[in-house]
């Protein structure tokens, strides 16, 4: 009897196991030309670029140990590049998120026109970067718009992208381009905060500012976390801006790491490249477990 | 007594909403202005953009008269589509430039959508340690900057010979994981026990993936194919790198190497280049703002 069972189980289990081997088949299928492509071109190539980045040279090379990273770090030229983007990230990212939640807010108020505005503020986000550079670069040219009208309140005018206050353009224009989508994030998470949990509050006398910190923001921190996400992805992204608006070579404190990558592979050095690589791979494997570790934390306080 | 103080309230209100349409309004007009202003300066001659311009773009090769400061205009002293004329009949250059931009942004766009909503398919159906794994993994690679992943872009690409090829640009684009995950994140919506049943019913995996999964996603197919576009449409790093053939880029790079004695040229091309960019808008913004609502968090 028992042998018959056991048998019988095997059978079962096999069948069990052959829809299973059917399932990963499938299931590896339909993800191989992503999975095959991303191996492809950025995985294994990765492998290579540790494998330089320990290395003294492409070629036969011996093992250096950490010197192509203590060359990096006493590059003068990478920790300029490093100071630079890190300092715009750090500025413009919380900027991109406390403004464009603001104008969620301010569309999310009774208003007229709402989708007219809500149009009008995702329009940069369409504009190509290229068709609008020329009119920034007259606006905050030392002849420019932005000057004579700062002297018509008395102030004298800068070159703007030729001094220390360049950075301020580059940051105006990523939350000119990048508001708007933020914006409909924000709108659309707002939009789900279910309207019986606020006039709970609102008849228990919760005052707006309470409402909002404490029922709607804590609502939507899933939503506040992608848009963090997303606009630092976008500010690894202003390349495009201060390369079209001052080209190769800008002014000091623009001169961001892209810049940095792109001037080391005029010269094609595997070991500064790989290197560079490398460390800022590590880096961003830190702020992405800093993400997580915040995503869970904010997910133990509010479960939806 | 009792109607006084909700009429005062009332007025209160509509006091509180002329205010904030009055910021609204004023932060309209900033989004506005820089695409505004391109558009109308295309219509101006270019004696008349010299002249407002004159001082920004060091023009001091043809004469005229050059204004001190820079004059912002919205309305042309007269309206001449002459820009428009040269730049469609007369300069192959833009054309190319513009063609190249198009060759690179609609094969990426259509190919990545294919594969990112298949592989989405399977993170959505078949999960398992292995898979979150995966997921995890995509969700780093997508979160790399170009800063780093075009190092190993260029090493691929210059293993495989296609350096200077529109391949350079192709290959690596089509692959990109961060479509990947938004698809992945709205599958995860669709309920189960819609798939369930359609399995009862006896349908296969590719029944399932094609009726029912992909129609559903069709509002984040818009949204995601705004965004790549965007992306591609506005590409400036990978030609800088993989190409080093200047007749091979796109007009987002080339935009910014015009003569500075072309500059009434450069607003007319902008304008052009705007134009798939708005169109695709037009149609798309109910799906982008329906379509987004889904993204939450990283994890699925």
């Amino acid at each position: 009897m028992s042998v018959k069972i056991l048998k019988k189980s095997k059978k079962r289990n096999k069948a069990r196991n052959k829809i299973h081997l059917k399932e990963h088949l499938v299931s590896g299928i339909y993800l191989a030309p992503s999975f095959i492509g991303v191996m492809v071109f950025m995985v294994v190539p990765f492998i290579v670029i540790i494998y330089y980045s320990l290395v003294d040279a492409p070629v036969d090379g011996k093992f250096a140990g950490l010197d192509n990273f203590k060359m990096l770090f006493s590059n003068d030229a990478f920790l300029q590049a490093a100071k630079n983007s890190l300092l715009f990230s750090a500025i413009a990212v919380p900027l991109a998120v406390v403004l464009s939640l603001l104008l969620a807010v301010l569309l999310d108020a009774n208003i007229p026109w709402q989708s007219q505005f809500r149009t009008f503020f995702l329009c940069p986000m369409m504009v190509p970067v290229a068709s609008v550079v020329l009119i920034w670069q007259v606006i905050f040219n030392a002849h420019g718009a932005m000057n004579s009208l700062l002297e018509v309140f008395g102030f004298k005018g800068i070159d703007w992208l030729k001094s220390d206050y360049s950075m301020v353009v580059v940051i105006s224009m990523f939350l000119w381009k990048n508001l708007g989508y933020n914006m409909i994030l924000f709108m659309a998470a707002l939009g789900s905060v279910p309207k019986d949990i606020i006039e709970v509050a609102q008849l228990e006398a919760a005052g707006k500012f309470t409402i909002f910190f404490r029922i709607k923001l804590r609502y939507i921190n899933s939503t506040v976390l992608f848009v963090i996400i997303l606009s630092l992805m976008n500010s690894f992204k202003v390349f495009r801006e201060v390369y079209l608006l001052s080209g190769a070579y800008p002014y000091e404190s623009l001169y961001m790491l892209q810049h940095f990558m792109n001037n080391t592979f005029e010269s094609l050095d595997y070991q500064k490249l790989s290197s560079a690589a490398v460390v800022m791979c590590v880096f961003m494997i830190i702020v992405i477990g800093i993400l997580f570790f915040i995503e869970s934390k904010a997910g133990e306080d509010f479960e939806d | 007594m009792k109607i006084k103080p909700s009429r005062l309230k009332h007025k209160k209100r509509h006091k509180k909403s002329v205010v904030l349409f009055v910021i609204a309004l004023a932060m309209a007009i900033f989004f506005m202005l820089p695409t505004v202003l391109t558009i109308a300066n295309s219509f101006m001659s270019p004696q008349e953009i010299k002249a407002n311009y004159g001082m920004v773009f060091n023009d001091n090769e043809s004469a005229g008269y050059i204004s001190e400061k820079v004059n912002l205009k919205f309305i042309p002293d007269m309206v001449t589509f002459k820009q428009y004329a040269t730049v469609l009949f007369n300069s192959p250059e833009y054309l190319l430039k513009f063609w190249n931009a198009v060759i690179y942004t609609v094969p990426v766009l259509i190919v990545q959508v294919i594969i990112a909503i298949l592989a989405a398919y399977s993170f959505t159906r078949f999960r398992g340690r292995v898979k979150e794994i995966l997921f995890f993994l995509y969700i780093i690679l997508m979160l790399l900057p170009y800063q780093v992943t075009l190092v190993p872009n260029y090493l691929v690409t210059d293993w495989l010979g296609l350096l200077d090829t529109k391949w350079a640009i192709w290959l690596p684009g089509m692959t990109s994981p961060f479509s990947v995950f938004l698809f992945t994140k709205f599958m995860r919506r669709i309920p189960g026990s819609l798939i369930e049943a359609a399995k009862i019913d006896g349908a296969g995996e590719w029944q399932i993936f094609s009726r029912i999964c992909v129609p559903l996603c069709k509002g984040a197919m818009v949204s995601v194919s705004i965004l790549i576009f965007i992306d591609y449409w506005n590409m400036v790093e990978q030609p800088l790198i993989l190409l080093k053939n200047e007749e091979l880029h796109p007009l987002s790079v080339f935009l910014s190497k015009i003569n500075s004695s072309e500059i009434s040229l450069a607003f007319a091309v902008a304008t052009v280049y705007m134009v798939p960019g708005i169109l695709i808008f037009l149609y798309g913004e109910e799906y982008l703002v329906e379509g987004i609502s889904y993204s939450g968090g990283l994890k699925g």
